[in-house]
């Protein structure tokens, strides 16, 4: 997704050395990077490389062992993530971020319905007019192709593709500025990821979001993503513009990974 | 006039660590000018690596040694040194590529995958896909076939629709590998024209072509590639 507008001069998130060790194992070292307004970052290795631990240090749910992440605050401010107060965490994680996890039953609350699941984050940032809560998540439900006649029903009872889109929908109905996605096309069928990846691909370049994805699937990282970072032991070993490291690849790890895609 | 793009002493090598850290060199000394309004084409034999000449002025492959300069929005850059973001600020307001083979999203109907370009940058959706309409048209492809993904088209049609894509935007460089390969010679006549008015919008070009009546229709120069070669 290439064509998208990544404009901004000042970065919206630094990731300045972040290291992540549990006892002897190191499982994320010395990271380094910045993220730009509109630009989507694709976080690439096999299991185990670290990503999600990175994508957790980056998203402020695991203390970095050393190192800092920072992130420019609505009014233009640059603050490290280890210092803001419970008030402003709480701001990040229910508006200004979004965060989709692989397995939807971990973003969405299965047992309520649809539209409440969309509307709960809105209730959480003040609305409450009932009817425009209704309407906006409709809306919603509508922009990630779930037919409406369905809001009253729980995820419990959608598709895994469903429950994705849903998981979506609830996490950018906030207008968020950031995403952070681990993973989100894993699990689901490949018709079913290649709508998904459709519409994400959509809404990214039409919000000017910026997102953090974490995947193992390098078409997901070329249909999505500006900038690649590949990973292994916890390293960053290569970075670039995505279709440079995917049809350039150097190092060894990289060429493996880019040659062991099956041709379709 | 000034160059719209400038590459010195670029050079570019392959090292392949699954093959034993083989290294593969592909180009050496690259040394041309492009300058507006001017279509210059690459010569040589398969391999020599004329391809990989456009990928590294799209910033696609990277470039070892030298300078890509190119001329973006009324200063040069390098784009051998340039970050990713400056590499797809150049790719939107400066440099379009029509490559060989189209690469096509899923589920993304015809009309779509060829308005994008002018969407991303600003233009409005309907506009866009007027604009996309008719250079579809122009390029032969049924009305019927444009709500439909490309995925399903033969290679010609899947050819003329990555035309249709490339040529939509008005940008001051245009990078074209082998843009007649699979096409009849009424559709190679449309391309031709296509390219010769860009030409007259002053738009700068490299072209690869293996037609050698269509490469006299449209080089103004040739640029021998097999000059560059790396071999040691």
């Amino acid at each position: 997704m290439a064509d998208n507008a990544v404009d901004g001069d000042q970065p919206l998130l630094v990731a300045d050395g972040l290291s992540k060790s549990y006892g002897r194992l190191a499982a994320c070292r010395d990271v380094s990077f910045a993220l730009y307004p509109g630009e989507v970052l694709a976080i690439v290795g096999e299991s185990g490389s670290g990503k999600t631990t990175l994508l957790q240090l980056l998203s402020a749910q695991l203390a970095p062992s050393a190192g800092s992440v920072s992130y420019r605050m609505r009014d233009g401010v640059m603050r490290d993530l280890a210092a803001l107060g419970e008030a402003e965490r709480r701001f990040l994680f229910r508006t200004d971020w979004g965060y989709v996890h692989q397995d939807p039953a971990l973003g969405l609350r299965m047992a309520v319905s649809a539209g409440a699941n969309v509307g709960e984050r809105l209730m959480a940032v003040g609305w409450n007019n009932y009817g425009r809560i209704r309407n906006t998540a409709s809306s919603w439900l509508e922009r990630v192709e779930i037919d409406i006649g369905r809001i009253d029903d729980a995820p419990r009872i959608y598709s895994g593709g469903m429950r994705q889109r849903l998981q979506i929908a609830r996490n950018l109905v906030t207008e968020p500025r950031l995403v952070f996605m681990d993973e989100p096309t894993g699990g689901l069928d490949v018709s079913v990821q290649a709508r998904l990846l459709d519409l994400m691909r959509n809404l990214v370049s039409e919000l000017g979001l910026s997102a953090i994805v974490v995947t193992h699937d390098l078409a997901v990282a070329r249909l999505l993503s500006h900038r690649v970072m590949v990973m292994k032991g916890g390293r960053v070993i290569e970075t670039g513009l995505t279709d440079q490291v995917l049809d350039d690849p150097c190092e060894p790890y990289t060429q493996l990974l880019v040659s062991s895609i099956l041709p379709a | 006039m000034t160059a719209m793009i400038d590459i010195r002493d670029a050079e570019k090598t392959f090292t392949m660590h699954l093959q034993g850290g083989v290294e593969l060199p592909v180009v050496r000394g690259v040394s041309f000018q492009v300058r507006a309004g001017e279509c210059v084409v690459l010569s040589g034999p398969s391999g020599a690596g004329k391809s990989s000449i456009l990928k590294m002025i799209f910033g696609n492959y990277r470039c070892d040694r030298g300078r890509i300069g190119i001329c973006h929005e009324g200063a040069q850059i390098d784009l051998a040194k340039a970050e990713p973001r400056q590499i797809l600020s150049v790719r939107r307001a400066t440099i379009g590529y029509v490559s060989q083979f189209l690469r096509a999203v899923p589920r993304v109907a015809a009309i779509d995958v060829v308005a994008e370009p002018l969407i991303a940058n600003g233009a409005a959706r309907e506009h866009a896909r007027e604009q996309a309409g008719s250079l579809l048209r122009a390029l032969n492809i049924p009305e019927r076939l444009w709500a439909l993904p490309p995925s399903t088209f033969s290679g010609g049609e899947q050819q003329r629709v990555n035309i249709a894509r490339g040529f939509i935007s008005d940008l001051p460089i245009l990078l074209l590998d082998e843009p007649t390969a699979s096409l009849d010679s009424a559709n190679r006549a449309v391309v031709v024209d296509l390219i010769n008015e860009k030409k007259r919008g002053g738009v700068a070009m490299v072209a690869i072509v293996h037609d050698d009546a269509i490469r006299h229709l449209i080089a103004d120069r040739i640029v021998d590639v097999t000059s560059f070669a790396a071999a040691a």
